[in-house]
């Protein structure tokens, strides 16, 4: 009988794949239908967001780094905003502090139903992409709302916010979230116990604890295989730890784990979410009483000299940033976030780095996939939720 | 830990580190070591129990052109377990552009230190994959140094049409067709 040549095969996945999500090139070596080796390229999408942030004024590079993650848009621009305040020594008023948080973990709830919902679709359950968007719609219009902009709505601003929350943004917020209290239940029964799901996600793309914190995956990630780790607790900046919520772990480090710890954040920042909205005073300071970065009212710009003085400064040639470095770190939808600021005390930022906790997840991706089939590399790479806009900036 | 133990406990770990404490305006302490202790010390904040600073949280590099040594290599540590936040920083001249890769002490390091040699020009030696890694292979020059331009004004590359006979393309075509049956 003659012996059967074998021989492994390389194939292309992306970088137009529609389960990539965004333009990411995987070159796969298969043995059959088990994947071999995995090389991820990627660069497609870099648009030289920090080259061009040096070229601008402080305040100009808030809606540029709101379309890096273009799902976490307000995570990014308030990290931004905190890291530059550092820089400038301002301490930011309780309301302010407090919207901050409610917007941050709107955000978070709105970049997971994203991911809850494509991921589903990838590994087969298509209604639960529309039940996910049906939700996030609503998020959409609070963003709307609030700031006249649905996907970036640049509402942050250094020391601050733009302008006050709008009438009935309360009711908005609150019947969101019981909205979705009830809705999440929904999309547990669809998928927690479902059989089909749970044999394409569990025991895939598993990673061990140590692995996730050596390859900087910290977030979801990481704490789906138990690392205790997220910086609203670690590390609390703008009041965390005044907060009652719990840190979701898990401990398999495979997609299901994910799927449940993202699912668990979900219901934990619904609960921040309620809490700082009963914090919140419906009108209110909105931004740093600083005559330096924060321009003085209309009613006053158009009746006193000094406060025309002072608008036109702030919008012909900003504020400057006294020289020195910062860091701020937040719990952004997919892990640490932050932003590494530079100032030589001119008008425009010297350096801007983002720290992309998607790039660490498409390093990461070939620990995870090595030793599976080639239809659970779909079901990683939605589990790792990344996004090509925060890779390549 | 307050920071000044923390940089207290720092001098312990090398002494021939060149350890250089200077102020920082976040919640990182901040220290410059000399490049040819990077690694050694890096490991040994790694390694030590009171320190365990597993975690790379982020690795990038600034240019301070036209100022000497131009280049500042800036890694954040985090220590889950003893919860503390370090920043290391390495100074490096501009016409000696290189220092030892720390992908043998966090591997998350590879693409970070990818993306300073794509982007500044900064060498690791001993980097396993030493590729660029957003920029086109093919690229000219390290887009995020100073003395890089913003606006690069180039001609646009145009290719001229082939130019044959009619009976030459009329040949190659019959030629063609041969060759595919």
């Amino acid at each position: 009988m003659p012996e059967i040549r074998t021989e492994t095969m390389t194939v292309n996945m992306g970088p137009q794949h529609p389960s990539t999500h965004g333009v990411l090139r995987l070159v796969l070596e298969l043995d059959g239908e088990t994947v071999r080796s995995a090389s991820p390229t990627i660069g497609f999408l870099h648009t030289g967001i920090e080259k061009t942030a040096e070229q601008k004024k402080w305040v100009q590079v808030i809606p540029l780094v709101e379309r890096m993650d273009y799902l976490s848009a307000q995570s990014n621009s308030m990290a931004y905003c905190l890291s530059v305040e550092k820089l400038l020594g301002v301490e930011l008023p309780q309301r302010v502090q407090d919207i901050r948080v409610l917007i941050a973990e709107l955000q978070r709830i709105n970049s997971h139903l994203v991911w809850l919902g494509t991921h589903g679709m990838e590994v087969g359950a298509v209604s639960v992409m529309l039940y996910c968007f049906r939700e996030r719609e609503l998020l959409l219009n609070i963003n709307e709302m609030l700031a006249g902009f649905r996907l970036f709505p640049s509402y942050m601003r250094v020391g601050g916010l733009r302008e006050d929350l709008p009438r009935g943004f309360h009711e908005a917020v609150r019947s969101f979230a019981d909205r979705l209290t009830g809705k999440l239940v929904e999309y547990e029964d669809l998928l927690t116990k479902n059989e089909i799901y749970l044999k394409r996600t569990q025991h895939v793309g598993i990673i061990s604890a140590a692995d996730a914190v050596a390859f900087g995956l910290v977030g979801p990630i990481a704490r789906a295989a138990g690392v205790d780790y997220d910086v609203r607790k670690a590390f609390p900046y703008l009041g965390y730890d005044t907060y009652d919520f719990a840190v979701q772990t898990q401990t398999r480090g495979d997609v299901y784990s994910r799927y449940l710890t993202r699912v668990g954040e979900m219901k934990e920042s619904l609960k921040i979410v309620r809490q700082a909205l009963d914090r919140i005073a419906p009108h209110g300071i909105y931004a740093v009483d600083d005559p330096r970065i924060t321009p003085p009212p209309k009613d006053k710009v158009y009746t006193e000299m000094e406060a025309l003085i002072q608008h036109f400064l702030i919008y012909s040639q900003g504020f400057s940033v006294p020289a020195g470095e910062a860091y701020v770190p937040v719990e952004g939808p997919r892990g640490e976030q932050g932003f590494t600021v530079i100032s030589d005390g001119t008008n425009r930022p010297w350096r801007v780095k983002s720290r992309s906790p998607s790039l660490l997840a498409c390093q990461a991706l070939e620990r995870m996939i090595v030793g599976n089939q080639i239809a659970d590399v779909i079901a990683v790479i939605g589990s790792i939720d990344v996004v090509m806009g925060d890779v390549d900036r | 830990m307050e920071s000044t133990a923390l940089v207290a406990l720092l001098q312990d770990v090398d002494p021939e580190a060149g350890l250089e404490v200077v102020a920082s305006s976040d919640i990182h302490p901040t220290v410059y070591v000399s490049r040819e202790r990077v690694v050694p010390f890096l490991r040994q904040l790694r390694d030590r129990p009171e320190l365990r600073f597993a975690l790379l949280a982020e690795l990038t590099a600034v240019d301070i052109w036209p100022h000497e040594p131009r280049f500042e290599v800036i890694c954040i540590l985090v220590s889950i377990e003893h919860r503390l936040r370090l920043r290391v920083k390495v100074r490096l001249h501009g016409d000696d552009a290189r220092m030892p890769t720390l992908t043998g002490v966090w591997p998350g390091a590879n693409w970070l230190e990818r993306e300073i040699w794509d982007m500044f020009g900064v060498v690791f030696d001993g980097h396993p994959d030493p590729r660029r890694i957003l920029m086109p292979e093919d690229w000219d020059g390290y887009p995020l140094r100073k003395d890089y331009p913003v606006q690069i004004q180039m001609k646009p590359k145009t290719t001229e049409a082939m130019q044959m006979t009619e009976a030459e393309f009329r040949a190659n075509l019959l030629n063609d067709r041969l060759t595919r049956s």
